[in-house]
């Protein structure tokens, strides 16, 4: 089977946004992530597989801990695939620009 | 560099901000969204419905060159206040999208200047995610007519 392993599969799970949100200001250990849901401690492990194999979260031994952390370079990733949303808002908006600037003036 | 359209997209958050400055008096702003032949002029579709009020309903529909609809969205004003702002249901036919909710606020920054702040709410955070994805999908499509159609044309005549 072919596992497609991407970021926007890894965002499309409410648990692994939460994960994203709860590393958005610290780094943290499986052990403190998990404490943070109801969900089993294997699937919070699951979860933070599937986002270090795509590269959203990064592994960092300190010590005999290891800490996730957020990997800003593909978060980035994320906003770049909202930019032909926004290149599409942008070209409508400039065609309303051109359409009323060329308005005949009321006489 | 400042961008003219902004889109905010908070991970996890079943919404959307779109702000956009415009060098136009907030008056021809709003015209452009309260005025049905304004209003088809630049989204590029049919507007066959549009009561300008407070519970008046919109409906646009967009056809392609063979005539056949390809997209028809329709919904209720909720709050129109000209030059101020618009509150609207906003629901795509015949899609898996649920309705969502825009909140349109308009704004003179001077004479001759204004801004446009779209704050939309979506039934949920999948499905906000889905539609920033459709232009993405349809122009991947669109590439891949256009190479099919090349690539046809390169193919040696059928004899």
């Amino acid at each position: 089977m072919n596992l497609r392993r991407d970021v926007f599969q890894a965002i499309a799970d409410p648990t692994r946004r939460a994960i994203l949100l709860l590393l958005a200001s610290q780094s943290m250990t499986a052990g403190a992530i998990a404490a943070n849901f109801d969900t089993a401690r294997p699937t919070v492990s699951k979860h933070l597989q599937i986002l270090t194999e795509c590269e959203l979260l990064q592994q960092e031994q300190q010590g005999r801990e290891i800490y996730y952390h957020l990997n800003a370079q593909k978060m980035k990733d994320i906003a770049d695939f909202i930019e032909p949303f926004r290149r599409m808002w942008d070209e409508r908006f400039d065609r309303l620009e051109s359409v009323m600037k060329n308005l005949p003036t009321p006489k | 560099m400042e961008r003219k359209t902004q889109v905010h997209a908070e991970a996890g958050r079943q919404e959307l901000r779109i702000t956009r400055q415009f060098n136009l008096p907030v008056e021809l702003l709003f015209r452009a969204h309260s005025e049905p032949e304004l209003v088809a002029q630049w989204m590029g579709t049919n507007v066959l419905q549009l009561e300008a009020e407070r519970h008046g309903s919109w409906q646009f529909e967009t056809s392609d060159a063979q005539g056949n609809v390809v997209f028809r969205a329709n919904g209720v004003f909720h709050e129109f206040e000209p030059n101020r702002k618009i509150t609207r249901t906003f629901e795509m036919e015949n899609s898996p999208f649920a309705v969502q909710l825009e909140f349109l606020e308009f704004e003179a920054l001077s004479a001759d200047t204004s801004r446009l702040s779209m704050h939309i709410i979506f039934k949920s955070v999948a499905l906000r995610d889905q539609l920033l994805q459709m232009p993405f999908a349809q122009g991947i499509s669109m590439a891949h007519d256009r190479l099919e159609k090349t690539a046809r044309q390169s193919l040696p005549p059928i004899s």
